[in-house]
């Protein structure tokens, strides 16, 4: 990696800042940050010239002076997160304004004995024990810039523990908001969630502007699925305009664990999202999934590495784009399998459909096998609306608009059918059909579930 | 009802309708016949609206209109059907939710009141019994991972289910076993009608034992080379088309 170090030296000299207010030296976590600062200052910002950044320019963010994050939960009232959220009435939610948590935003339902959901902030002081265990032992502070910035930054976010045999029904819905200031404002939200063994939860992290303004969410999630866990992620981006935002997803998977992660990029002017996967026990299987609808000069980079280190293992890779006008959207899905991760069983798929001449797409699924017994597939379909289908439609009598816009929405619609938390998917729809022209007279029929 | 006259058309450049005419009337069934390549399905795909093939010449007066003027979906509204030889796989689409918003466009188009979900419903059941098409196959995606039969017989259950004045089928018989063909013509003979029109492009003779044709013309090298009544298939399965080519040639028959 080609380190930048003039662009590096602000957030350097945020943290020395930070350090001398926080005055609490001797907090476990101190030496851990001071590790991931000095790793940060090593490594630098990556450039386009590094093969995992190549078709992902991070330049805008390095040139960029961001504040550190703002208190400023008292600007946002409820109606202004509503009206972009879905309808989360039956999830408990921990909301966080400006990498802070904020208790007027939040709700926890009743949970079963021993679960526990809250604030990451207050756990590494309450729970500092068992949050110890985990935080930063996944997510590689060493090998990936930004996961050095976050780790060095990390002040609040929230922590979810459940115990084993514990089955969470309610669904767990962290909403991440961030508002516009003088300056562009930085924020580094740190996910952690631990899954016992046969325990089950499902979680949805919402990241959101209130405003149009420029800022950048910095924001790292750990999973940890221990054996015969299973654990149902989502990642709903709806990020202001101008806002870039990069995101890690680690999830480290036992035995016969399951996690799957559906990330749904909606909005932001630049996305990265870094999903990484490790299946470290045998018959742990999971399944990713993603979707992009984009317009205007979005950018939304999906940077996917599932690794096989044990046998029998299944994983699954779903993306699919929409790109409109002259977004990008890159997508790499590589799957690494280790040498004695036999009968693995892997697959990548990525499918993107251009609305516009000037949109692109770079689509790169990789395959490094190892291991001699394997079965790995994988394919990708850069295309536009098939004409042959539009003349189908259309000689059923269907308006050429409505037919071009039915079968976007039909490839899209692919794209969250894996989605297990209905008001959810049924938000996305309307989201989706409310993006196209001819959506919102698509949308006056009901919908009949796929099979 | 129709009026086809010395239709031209081609495709990229290269010509394979050459001067085509028809006349169908009202409760008329025609068949066209002809080899392979001889333009049967261009002339099935002009007719409905396709934009890859380039009129050339001629003309295309549908109830008094001019049907060229027309686009494919407003073609569909004035009562045109093409049932595809090659339906098209749609992933995504719901047999059910898009015949529900084509039958509304097209009511709409005619000033008609939508239909509501459950009158919607009944006349699903009705029809897809017409073709002993599986209520679970109209739950899925269009056409995908649909066996041949089932594709065909799909097609002739959203005529059924549109009821269209001019129904074209090309090629709905290839491909299909006896049982199969039986259905479909079954549903086809169904909606005979004296207000309806049909043009039935085939290859063989055989779906015309099943559906009996008031007139047959016999389509080589995008012209018509004869026109007569159902016994001309019969003629025609005894001869093989190379006896109309050489006919065609010799004694070019304008129909």
């Amino acid at each position: 990696m080609i380190a930048t170090t003039e662009h590096t030296n602000g957030f350097i000299a945020g943290f020395d800042r930070l350090e001398q207010a926080d005055g609490r030296s001797d907090h476990w976590f101190t030496p851990v940050r001071r590790d991931a600062i000095t790793q940060f200052a090593d490594l630098g910002f990556p450039s386009t010239r590094d093969e995992e950044w190549r078709y992902t320019n991070v330049a805008p963010i390095a040139k960029t002076e961001f504040s550190s994050a703002r208190d400023g939960a008292a600007g946002v009232s409820p109606a202004d997160i509503t009206d972009k959220l879905f309808n989360d009435d039956g999830c408990s939610r921990i909301a966080f304004v400006n990498g802070r948590y904020c208790e007027a935003l939040s709700s926890v339902r009743e949970l079963p004995p021993g679960v526990k959901v809250g604030a990451l902030g207050e756990a590494m002081d309450t729970d500092g024990d068992l949050v110890a265990q985990y935080l930063a032992r996944y997510a590689a502070f060493d090998a990936e810039a930004f996961i050095a910035l976050n780790t060095a930054f990390v002040e609040d976010g929230a922590f979810i523990h459940i115990p084993r045999n514990t089955d969470v029904t309610d669904p767990i819905h962290l909403v991440y908001v961030t508002t516009d200031g003088e300056q562009p404002a930085a924020t580094h939200p740190r996910t952690l969630i631990v899954a016992d063994v046969s325990s089950r939860v499902t979680v949805i992290e919402s990241y959101l502007g209130v405003g149009e303004g420029t800022y950048l969410t910095n924001a790292v999630t750990e999973v940890v699925a221990r054996d015969n866990a299973v654990v149902d992620h989502y990642k709903i981006g709806r990020e202001s305009p101008n806002a870039y935002h990069i995101g890690t997803f680690h999830a480290q998977l036992s035995r016969d664990a399951n996690v799957s992660s559906h990330a749904l990029s909606l909005g932001g002017s630049l996305v990265r999202n870094n999903i990484n996967t490790v299946l470290d026990g045998e018959g742990a299987e999971c399944t990713l999934s993603g979707l992009c609808v984009l317009k205007d000069t979005q950018h939304v980079d999906n940077h996917l590495r599932v690794d096989h280190a044990k046998p029998h293992c299944d994983s699954r890779e779903f993306f699919k784009g929409v790109l409109d006008d002259k977004s990008h959207s890159v997508f790499t899905g590589r799957i690494v399998v280790r040498e004695d991760a036999q009968k693995t069983d892997g697959k990548q798929t990525n499918q993107n459909l251009l609305l516009s001449d000037e949109a692109m797409a770079d689509s790169k699924p990789q395959l490094e096998i190892f291991a001699d017994d394997v079965k790995c597939t994988h394919g990708a379909t850069i295309g536009q609306v098939d004409d042959e289908a539009v003349f189908y439609l259309r000689s059923r009598g269907m308006c050429e608009a409505s037919a071009r816009d039915l079968l976007v929405f039909a490839f899209a619609r692919e794209g969250i059918e894996r989605i297990r938390v209905e008001p959810l998917r049924k938000w996305l729809e309307d989201w989706i059909l409310a993006r196209l022209p001819q959506g919102r007279s698509l949308g006056d029929v009901e919908w009949p579930s796929l099979t | 009802m129709l009026e086809v006259r010395n239709l031209h058309a081609s495709v990229e450049g290269n010509e394979i309708l050459k001067g085509i005419n028809l006349t169908v009337n009202a409760g008329e069934v025609h068949s066209i016949m002809g080899p392979n390549g001889s333009g049967k399905s261009t002339l099935a795909q002009v007719l409905a609206g396709r934009d890859t093939f380039n009129v050339t010449a001629g003309e295309v007066i549908y109830k008094g209109k001019d049907m060229l003027d027309l686009s494919p979906d407003e073609r569909a509204c004035e009562g045109v059907f093409l049932a595809f030889q090659y339906p098209v796989e749609i992933p995504g689409v719901n047999i059910s939710h898009f015949l529900k918003a084509a039958l509304n466009a097209q009511r709409k188009y005619r000033g008609e009141n939508e239909l509501d979900a459950l009158d919607f419903l009944d006349l699903v059941k009705a029809k897809a019994n017409l073709v002993e098409l599986d209520a679970q196959l109209l739950k899925r995606a269009i056409n995908e991972g649909f066996s041949g039969g089932e594709k065909k017989r799909n097609e002739i259950f959203q005529m059924a289910m549109l009821e269209p004045s001019l129904a074209i089928l090309d090629e709905t018989d290839s491909g299909l076993d006896i049982d199969a063909l039986k259905i479909v013509a079954g549903g086809v003979n169904a909606l005979r009608g004296p207000d309806r029109a049909m043009i039935v492009v085939t290859h063989y003779q055989r779906l015309l034992e099943y559906i009996v044709p008031d007139h047959v013309h016999v389509l080589v090298d995008g012209r018509i080379v004869k026109s007569g009544g159902k016994e001309l298939a019969l003629e025609l399965e005894d001869k093989g088309y190379a006896w109309t080519d050489q006919t065609g040639k010799k004694h070019p028959v304008s129909a």
